[in-house]
Parts: C-alpha cells; sequence; structure tokens
C-alpha cells in the first residue's frame, strides 16, 4: 500500500532546458498504421532488436536526429486499445507508466481514422503528452476519405500531423511537433472523452475509493476506468492495494455493473465521433476500392488457396535460384577460404588444436554464416507480404484449415516455410501475436520436414529401395505430415487446451511495399539471429568434433561411436545398430550431415555407398532411419532458434525432448511394423 | 438472442447491412472488438459469410475477419433506414 497517494493534477510541465536535451520518445500506434516504415526512417540502421524485460516480445529503439537534435525512439508493440488482453498491451502501457517518456507519438492510419482514434482515447488517460501523425493519407484519398488536420487538430486540443511515410512526408514533422510539445513551446489542452452519464455515478464511487491507495505515478481516473472495462492486471493489482473493506465495496459495484465496459467504449466512440465530424469528409462514395476488388480472389477460399500457393512458390523459386547459388559461393569461397587459411597458419599446431579450430569452431562459424542468404532472402518475402497487407489474408484463407488442429490461420505461415527451413519459420512465429499460440507453432515447426532433410531423403531413399523410391520418399513425407498433425492435436488438446483461440484479425488496406522498410527488417532479423544464435552453433559444433575425433583416429574409435554402442539397446528396438545411430547423432549439426557420416562410418562413397547400406542394413532398419532422421531432434540451428523466440531453455528443451520422444515412438512402431510385414530380411 | 429481430452476425448473408445490436461473449472479447470498432450501436457490412470458416465483415472503414465462434457472439438488427453513407457503397466479395 502506498502512504504518499499522489493527486493527479496538470501535467508536470518539465523546466524549460538551457540546452536542448535529448528527448525520448513512445511510438505507439494500431497495428498496420505503417509505424515500422516510420520507424526505420527515423532510426534506420541505428536500431537495437531486444526484448522487453522478461518479454518474448520485441523491443525495437534506435536513436534520431532531426534538424540537431537528438530522439531516442522506441517503437512501442501494435495494439488496438490499451487493456491487459494481450501481452503486447500490458507491454505498451508499462512503458508508457514506468519509462515515462518524454512525449508520445501515436501513428493513426487515415483511411480508418475512428477505429484508430480509440487508441488515442486511451492513451490521453495516461500522464504523457500524445502527438497524432495521421498516415497513409494519399491512401485515404483513393479511399474516398478526405482529412482536415487542422479542424482535428483543433478539436482534439493537440498537433495533428498528416504523413506519407512510405514517402518520407511528415515524418521530421510529426517529430518537430513532438519536440515542441515536450519543451512546453505549444500548449497541449487534449479534450479527453469522459463517461457516459450512465456509468459517472458508479465511476466516480470507484474511483472515490480507489484514488487513496492507487501507488504514485498512477492515474486515479485511469485505474478506475479500467476496473470499470473489467481490466485483469488493474484488477488483480487493486485487490492488493486496497484495503479489504475497500476492495469489497469496488468488487460489489463492479459486480453490479457489469456492462460497463461497453458504456466506456461506446462513449470513447461518441467522443471520436465529435472529433472527426468536421475533420473528415467523404467526397466520393460507392467507389469500389482496389482492395475490395483484389479480396474477391485473395479471400477466396479457392482462387485464395491457389494464389497463396502461387505466392509460395514464388518465394521457394527465389530462395533456391537466388539464395542457394549464394549460400554454396559462401560456401565455397568464404569458409573454405578462411578455413584453408586458418588451417595454414595452424600448419605447425598441435592436430588437436587445428582440428577444434578449423574443423569445429569454423565450421560452426561456416553454418551460421551459409544461413545468412537464406534467412534473407525469406525475411524479404515475409516483410513484402507483411507489408503489403497480404500476410492476413493468407491467414484468413488458411484459418478453416489450421483451426482443426488448434492453430491460428497465422500459424501457416510459419510453418510452411518451415519445408524451406525451419530456422525462419521458428523466427517467423512472430507474427502470432497470443504467446500460446505462438509457442504451439514453435513447437510444431521442426516436424515440418525442411530441405536439408528432405536432400537426406531423396539421397538415401533410391539407395534403400530402388525398386520404388518416389513412392516410399512420399509416403514418408506424408507420414511425417500426419505425424505433425497428430502432434498438434495432442498439444493442443493437453497442453494448450485453455486457450482455445478466437480468431479475430483486421484486413488492412493492400499498400505499395516499402523497400526501406522491408530491406531493414530483413537485416535486423538476419542479425539478430547471428547475434544470438552464432554461440550455440559454434559450441556445439566444436563439441561434435571432439567427440567425432577422440579418442581413437577413426569415428570409429570415437567418443560418439562409444556412445552410439551404449544406445545400441534403445536403438534396436528401431533396427539401429551403432553405426545408423552415430550418422544420427551428428547430423545435429546439420541434417545433411547424415549422408556424409554414413560414408564415412561405412567407409564408401557414391553408387558403391548404396550397395554397402543394402548389404548391411534391413529394409525395416532403413525405413525405421529414415522415419528417425526426419523426426529426430531439429538441426542445432533450428534449437538455437527456438531458443531465440522462447526467451527459456525450458520450452527448448521441451520442444527438443518431443522430437526425441516421437523419434523414438515412431521409429519403433515403423520398425516392428515393417518386421511383420517380412521387410526385416537382408536386401531390398 | 437479445431481441427478436436481431440476427447471428454469422448468419447474415454477404451484402447485409445492418446496424450491431449486441456483443456477447463475455468483457474480454467486446473489449477486444470494440476497440477494433465493433460496439453495439456500429453499423456494418457482411462482406464474406459462406457458411463455413471465417467470415468478413466491415465496420468503421475496417475489414474485421471473424471465426465463426466469435461471429455466433455478435447479433445484429436489420436496418430498414440506412445510412445513406453506408447504402452507397457497395457490397463487396460474394
Amino acid at each position: 500500500m502506498n502512504a504518499n497517494p499522489q493527486t493527479l493534477g496538470p501535467l508536470p510541465v518539465p523546466p524549460r532546458p538551457a540546452e536542448a536535451r535529448r528527448l525520448v520518445v513512445g511510438l505507439a500506434g494500431q497495428p498496420n498504421v505503417g509505424k515500422s516504415t516510420v520507424f526505420s526512417i527515423l532510426t534506420g540502421l541505428s536500431a537495437e532488436v531486444g526484448n522487453w524485460p522478461g518479454r518474448t516480445v520485441e523491443r525495437r529503439e534506435g536513436s534520431a536526429r532531426i534538424n540537431g537534435r537528438e530522439f531516442h525512439v522506441i517503437d512501442l508493440p501494435g495494439t488496438y486499445s490499451l487493456t491487459s488482453n494481450s501481452e503486447e498491451e500490458r507491454i505498451a502501457r508499462e512503458f508508457i507508466l514506468n519509462e515515462r517518456p518524454d512525449v508520445i507519438v501515436m501513428l493513426a492510419d487515415a483511411a480508418a481514422l475512428e477505429r484508430n482514434l480509440y487508441l488515442l482515447a486511451e492513451l490521453l488517460l495516461l500522464p504523457i503528452p500524445v502527438v497524432l501523425g495521421v498516415n497513409m493519407v494519399d491512401v485515404a484519398r483513393r479511399e474516398g476519405v478526405e482529412f482536415d488536420a487542422h479542424v482535428l487538430e483543433a478539436a482534439l486540443g493537440l498537433p495533428v500531423v498528416p504523413m506519407v511515410a512510405s514517402r518520407n512526408e511528415g515524418v521530421a514533422e510529426v517529430l518537430a511537433a513532438a519536440a515542441a510539445i515536450a519543451d512546453g513551446e505549444r500548449p497541449f489542452a487534449p479534450d479527453r472523452p469522459e463517461i457516459a452519464s450512465a456509468h459517472r455515478e458508479v465511476y466516480e464511487l470507484v474511483h472515490a475509493l480507489v484514488a487513496p491507495f492507487v501507488p504514485a505515478g498512477l492515474p486515479a481516473d485511469w485505474a478506475a476506468l479500467k476496473l470499470l472495462e473489467g481490466d485483469r492486471e488493474v484488477t488483480e493489482k487493486s485487490r492488493q492495494w486496497l484495503p479489504p473493506d475497500a476492495w469489497a465495496s469496488v468488487h460489489e459495484l463492479l459486480r453490479e455493473h457489469e456492462d460497463a465496459v461497453l458504456d466506456v467504449a461506446g462513449a470513447r466512440y461518441e467522443w471520436i465521433g465529435r472529433m472527426v465530424r468536421a475533420a473528415v469528409r467523404r467526397p466520393r462514395l460507392g467507389q469500389i476500392s482496389f482492395t475490395d476488388r483484389f479480396d474477391r480472389v485473395a479471400t477466396h477460399p479457392g482462387w485464395g488457396l491457389a494464389l497463396l500457393l502461387a505466392v509460395f512458390g514464388m518465394v521457394f523459386w527465389l530462395t533456391f535460384s537466388v539464395a542457394g547459388p549464394v549460400q554454396g559461393w559462401l560456401e565455397e569461397t568464404v569458409v573454405a577460404r578462411a578455413s584453408a587459411g586458418l588451417a595454414g597458419a595452424l600448419a605447425g599446431a598441435p592436430a588437436w588444436l587445428s582440428g577444434i579450430l578449423v574443423d569445429g569452431m569454423l565450421a560452426g562459424a561456416g553454418i551460421v554464416v551459409t544461413f545468412v542468404p537464406i534467412l534473407f532472402v525469406f525475411f524479404l518475402a515475409l516483410g513484402f507480404l507483411e507489408d503489403t497487407g497480404y500476410q492476413s489474408r493468407m491467414a484468413y484463407v488458411m484459418d478453416r484449415f489450421m483451426h482443426r488442429i488448434g492453430l491460428h490461420g497465422k500459424s501457416f505461415l510459419p510453418l510452411f516455410l518451415g519445408f524451406g527451413c525451419n530456422v525462419p519459420a521458428v523466427m517467423g512465429s512472430r507474427v502470432i501475436e497470443s504467446r500460446p499460440a505462438r509457442l504451439l507453432t514453435i513447437m510444431l515447426t521442426p516436424f515440418v520436414p525442411c530441405s536439408a532433410r528432405l536432400l537426406v531423403l531423396a539421397f538415401l531413399v533410391p539407395l534403400f529401395f530402388p525398386a520404388f523410391p518416389a513412392l516410399v520418399a512420399w509416403g514418408l513425407v506424408v507420414a511425417n505430415l500426419v505425424v505433425l498433425v497428430l502432434i498438434g492435436l495432442l498439444l493442443d488438446r493437453f497442453a494448450f487446451r485453455r486457450e482455445r483461440l478466437a480468431f479475430i484479425m483486421e484486413m488492412p488496406l493492400y499498400h505499395v511495399p516499402n523497400p526501406r522498410t522491408i530491406l531493414i527488417f530483413a537485416a535486423t532479423n538476419v542479425w539478430t539471429f547471428m547475434k544470438r544464435a552464432a554461440t550455440i552453433i559454434v559450441v556445439v559444433s566444436m563439441i561434435i568434433w571432439l567427440l567425432v575425433s577422440y579418442p581413437g583416429e577413426h569415428v570409429n574409435d570415437s567418443y560418439l561411436a562409444g556412445f552410439g554402442r551404449m544406445l545400441e539397446p534403445v536403438g534396436a528396438l528401431m533396427g539401429l545398430d551403432w553405426r545408423l545411430i552415430v550418422a544420427t547423432l551428428s547430423a545435429f549439426v546439420a541434417k545433411e550431415n547424415a549422408i556424409a557420416a554414413l560414408g564415412i562410418i561405412f567407409g564408401t562413397e557414391g553408387e558403391a555407398l548404396g550397395t554397402t547400406l543394402a548389404a548391411a542394413i534391413t529394409p525395416a532398419a532403413a525405413l525405421a532411419f529414415l522415419v528417425v532422421n526426419m523426426l529426430f531432434v531439429p538441426c542445432v540451428a533450428t534449437v538455437a532458434a527456438v531458443r531465440q523466440e522462447t526467451r527459456s531453455w525450458g520450452w527448448t528443451a521441451a520442444s527438443t525432448g518431443l522430437m526425441l520422444a516421437s523419434a523414438l515412438l515412431f521409429g519403433t512402431l515403423v520398425y516392428q511394423g515393417a518386421v511383420l510385414l517380412g521387410l526385416g530380411g537382408a536386401g531390398a | 438472442m437479445a431481441s427478436p429481430n436481431a440476427i447471428a452476425l454469422s448468419e447474415l448473408p454477404p451484402g447485409f447491412r445492418g446496424v450491431v445490436a449486441r456483443v456477447a461473449g463475455g468483457r474480454e472479447l467486446a473489449a477486444r472488438l470494440a476497440a477494433m470498432g465493433l460496439t453495439a450501436g456500429t453499423e456494418i457490412v457482411v462482406l464474406q459469410n459462406r457458411g463455413y470458416g471465417p467470415m468478413l465483415a466491415r465496420v468503421r472503414d475496417t475489414r474485421i475477419a471473424l471465426g465463426r465462434g466469435q461471429a455466433d457472439m455478435v447479433t445484429v438488427y436489420e436496418c430498414e433506414s440506412a445510412d445513406p453513407r453506408a447504402a452507397a457503397r457497395p457490397a463487396a466479395t460474394g
């Protein structure tokens, strides 16, 4: 409880600084208002990506210098309101209340001003001045909406700046207005929404009860209003702040006025209606916008699906025709040269030192480097889909399928990306707002067979099953996807049961994408992955090298082989001898290593490897080996990405354990089933 | 639900215009929808509804996709004297 309650008066006016001080600016706005474009214009590559303390939501901040004035800009999560329904909303309001920026710049979409001002109505209750940037006035004009900034400014009592951020119009102006407000050069006397008369009285009562106990710095009228809105977090906290008798009275009042939330929202829109009445005009009515026309195709269950598949086809084509060659080039020149150079430099050093540095550390670094082109192309594609507004249509079209396995339509994009590479897929799960849905998607992503695993499949299946390779390969991929759906159903049923999700999503207007925004989006994502995952990948690569190289000369005499032999009793269930176990384990660094490992262990390569393998391994064991390799723990880069996205070793371990368990289970089932079918004999 | 002539949003055909009567289903859903512009008394136009899967509606210049479960919670009045502003806007997608 607070012994020194603060009465909420007018905003404290900061003393006029002798020298222009650096201003801290919070960038707020609803989703799809072009906030990331404004942020990237302001901060460019100075932007730093971190996480909000104790949260999995990204925090982007950076510095901007405009007319010699320095600004520190923090990009708040895009939220429709500031109630505590989602993590993003809690983060946005906690930032404003705890970190107290000098000023908030709120961006609004000119084409849907009324709905956007709902967030403003909430921001105006908090003790930080707000400047309004009305973005995308060009798009709004095309939609037949004209708005007059001066009229809106006069009504709201705060600066209003019209903007077209994609053409860098109004961005400097909005910051200049923010500086003028923060310095007290321009007045900030906003018209605030008031509660509707029906609940005026109960509001006053609640206010009077909570005001003496609300901690300093928290506006009591805000707390009272949030209580009426049924805000979970404020309700929970008020229970602690208030003495029991006061809380009992508040609780009783709230119970009697459960419908207050509707009234609060209604009053805000009533206020918004008054604000925009004179400021917004619709000179051209009845035209069909591009968005409506394009949506006839994009959201159609049939055509929309066809379009979506075509778009994904493009993304994969781009990845393999652009990123693939670049990756190959990086491997051949940069990585190979670096390792040749390092090996040369270490020529006089002991073998173990050059081994661990060249074949362990540098090989790991090489994996990190070769991920760059793939990730970059994927994130360019992702940024493009997001920036144009098409991404939400994909989610809409796919929701009816994803819904059945407890997933949100938005989970489709990351899962589908997984066929290319699991790493960007796990990172792509960020598009899903709710944490449980995001976690479920992250858990499922490694079950999507990535291109490296498909490559192993494409290489090994013809060696094991020369008679009908296509049938076996397709069968395995389909079985893999069936397992994915099964795991999804199980997790949804048991692990995420209480989190049945509502599908509510805005379909933004289509926009011409902004190349700068997309480039910066891709660059920061790739850079963040490199920074966070590189250490894990390099360390694991070094450890695996040690395990493979010692104590004996050959793999067969290594620790890993010893470990594999130890695991033989478990492997026997799946028909795997120690050699196949070692091949599986060594694929942890990179999935395609399974092929090379088999070659080294069996001492042959190419065509000869096929003959050797066919002679040494029964079809049943071969089938089980393939199944295990598709389901087994994902590669180290994916594990690193899971750790990066969940911010939790617990969830990372859960994901790895889940893969391991399903590999064991299905490997055993397939082997035993195949043996029963008579595939246990030698030769295919 | 609330009133004899209010119909669940999920049962309305594309092109239907009306006024939101009520949002049932608890405070949380009501608050989320309100923040996106869907409140009682708002004009609403059904843009797409195929009887299965999610549906699309427009409120306050915002296109919102709603799952069936959520659309069941919203009831709508048919409005005879629709706002000419809304009536002039043609229905998209069918």
